[in-house]
């Protein structure tokens, strides 16, 4: 099994989903997160005053997958989140040893 | 008694409270969250501080008999002597007592507007105590120069609805305030980001609302002048949202809602002093003035150094400094300013404006003074950087 993590622009949420519910992925989870990576903050101005904002907001999508699946599911993310422009964000994939269905106590790839 | 005046004032006089807790959500969504509390607080704990000092000594010290111009006496201490019918009234179409509540919405929202200047790191027991001699030993006087038949009016200096005693002198206060107090702490480096953009926009259209009791019921009769003062009141206000918007477009690349509420509030703040002396048409131009002037206005304390938080002094100084002088240019109704061929009314206006920031500055330096070796006015830094609804309220404004 393996963890992706999907950082990146928060207007891509949906497309991203779409996606990766086309080849089949039956769940995930999306938190609200702030950051920065090359792009940098951004200027924010309050009656005339300047402030740099330096965490910008992201979202992070986490999904756990069959190892097979990995490469798909990482390229239609990276697909769906591209507008080729600073700040599109990153794809993690880590190993997972283990998970389990709570109500069923099912184990490993059949838990997710 | 007049019926109808009677039943417009007491109108008036309750659309004037309504704006004190309209300035609390104005200045409470300009702040941190962590603060939001603590700066609604400050104005809204004047509706009861400010109210029951005016009852006690204020309006009497206003609007009691005058004593060499200065300050009123001590006739209507405690309210005796205010009563249904008009004995006594300043304005002897109205009873004694709707004279009376009117002036005291005008006493309660002058010192909530200080509060701007000190926010997020003002102690709570010092700003009831500053608040309450404030309102005796500066707002009181100031009254009674313009309105209670003190030296200031007497000398004819024209001031409609309050552009010296609400405005200059609570933004000569918060000018004082501020340098006393010093600054936030971080100020300067770390972002000090509106948390509630909304709630400053939703509390900038009841000032506007409630500023039509204001400055129509400054005319202390429902007449042609009320009219008259509401729509010059409006067009103003309207002028000076336009040309802060433009002004900011301009300067710094964006239109922002933050600048339409400001120069809003900017409008309502310089058309005050003018709004029954001025026609609708030069009522607008004083608001196109007001939107720019303030607009540069809220520059100075960049340039100067000082912390005023929420720009009191760029703001009611300013728009009210800018209202003043525009008076005794643009006044034609009932007196003539300037352009109306009577160049002396500027020179009164300027002297009124002149004493007014002496005065008021002087004061409440002192005032400030006494009140901080007494009880202290900062917050400790482990309160102010905790926020001080959770460390001077023990409570938050949001749970999430």
């Amino acid at each position: 099994m393996k963890k992706v993590e999907i950082i990146t622009r928060t207007f891509k949420l949906d497309d991203i989903k779409v996606a990766l519910t086309d080849l089949g992925i039956q769940g995930m989870t999306v938190t609200e997160v702030k950051g920065f990576g090359r792009q940098g903050g951004h200027k924010e101005v309050y009656r005339g005053a300047e402030y740099q904002v330096d965490f910008v907001p992201k979202i992070k999508i986490e999904i756990i997958i069959d190892d097979a699946q990995v490469r798909e599911v990482v390229e239609a993310a990276r697909a769906a989140a591209f507008t080729g422009h600073v700040g599109d964000g990153k794809i993690f994939v880590y190993p997972v040893d283990e998970a389990v269905r709570i109500r069923t106590s099912e184990t490993g790839d059949e838990a997710i | 008694m007049n019926a109808t005046d009677n039943a417009f004032i007491i109108i008036c006089s309750a659309l004037v409270m309504f704006m004190t807790p309209g300035l609390a959500l104005f200045y409470g969504g300009l702040v941190r969250s962590k603060n939001v509390l603590s700066t609604i607080m400050h104005s809204f704990v004047l509706l009861g501080l400010a109210s029951i000092v005016w009852a006690v000594v204020g309006y009497t010290l206003s609007f009691g008999s005058d004593i060499g111009g200065l300050i009123g006496g001590f006739d209507f201490a405690f309210l005796s002597g205010v009563g249904m019918t008009t004995e006594g009234s300043p304005a002897d179409n109205l009873p004694h007592l709707t004279f009376m509540a009117f002036q005291c919405m005008f006493a309660v929202i002058t010192p909530a507007l200080i509060s701007g200047a000190f926010a997020e790191r003002m102690k709570f027991s010092g700003f009831l105590l500053f608040s309450t001699l404030w309102i005796v030993a500066v707002y009181a006087p100031m009254c009674h120069w313009v309105w209670g038949g003190g030296w200031m009016g007497e000398m004819g200096a024209l001031d409609f609805a309050g552009g010296a005693v609400v405005h200059m002198s609570s933004a000569a206060a918060a000018l004082a305030c501020a340098v006393l107090l010093g600054k936030r702490k971080g100020y300067g480096k770390t972002a000090f980001i509106p948390h509630n953009l909304p709630m400053t926009v939703l509390g900038a259209g009841i000032l506007w609302f409630g500023w039509f009791g204001f400055n129509a019921g400054s005319a202390l009769a429902a007449d042609g002048n009320a009219a008259n003062a509401f729509v010059t009141t409006h067009m103003a206000t309207a002028a000076a949202l336009l040309s802060w918007l433009a002004a900011e477009w301009m300067h710094e690349g964006k239109p922002t809602t933050l600048g339409a509420a400001s120069g809003a509030v900017a409008g309502l703040v310089a058309i005050t002093p003018a709004a029954g002396f001025v026609n609708p048409m030069n009522a607008i131009l004083i608001g196109l003035g007001a939107g720019v002037i303030c607009y540069g206005g809220i520059m100075l304390k960049n340039k100067f150094g000082y912390d005023d938080s929420l720009d009191v002094v760029g703001i009611h100084g300013v728009g009210g400094t800018w209202g003043a002088l525009a008076t005794g240019i643009f006044a034609t109704e009932g007196a003539k300013g300037l352009l109306y061929g009577n160049p002396g009314q500027l020179w009164i206006q300027f002297v009124s404006v002149v004493a007014t920031w002496a005065f008021c500055f002087i004061m409440t330096l002192i005032i400030f003074k006494v009140v901080d070796a007494v009880v202290g006015l900062r917050a400790s830094e482990e309160d102010e950087v905790r926020g001080l609804d959770v460390s001077l309220h023990s409570e938050t404004g949001y749970q999430i």
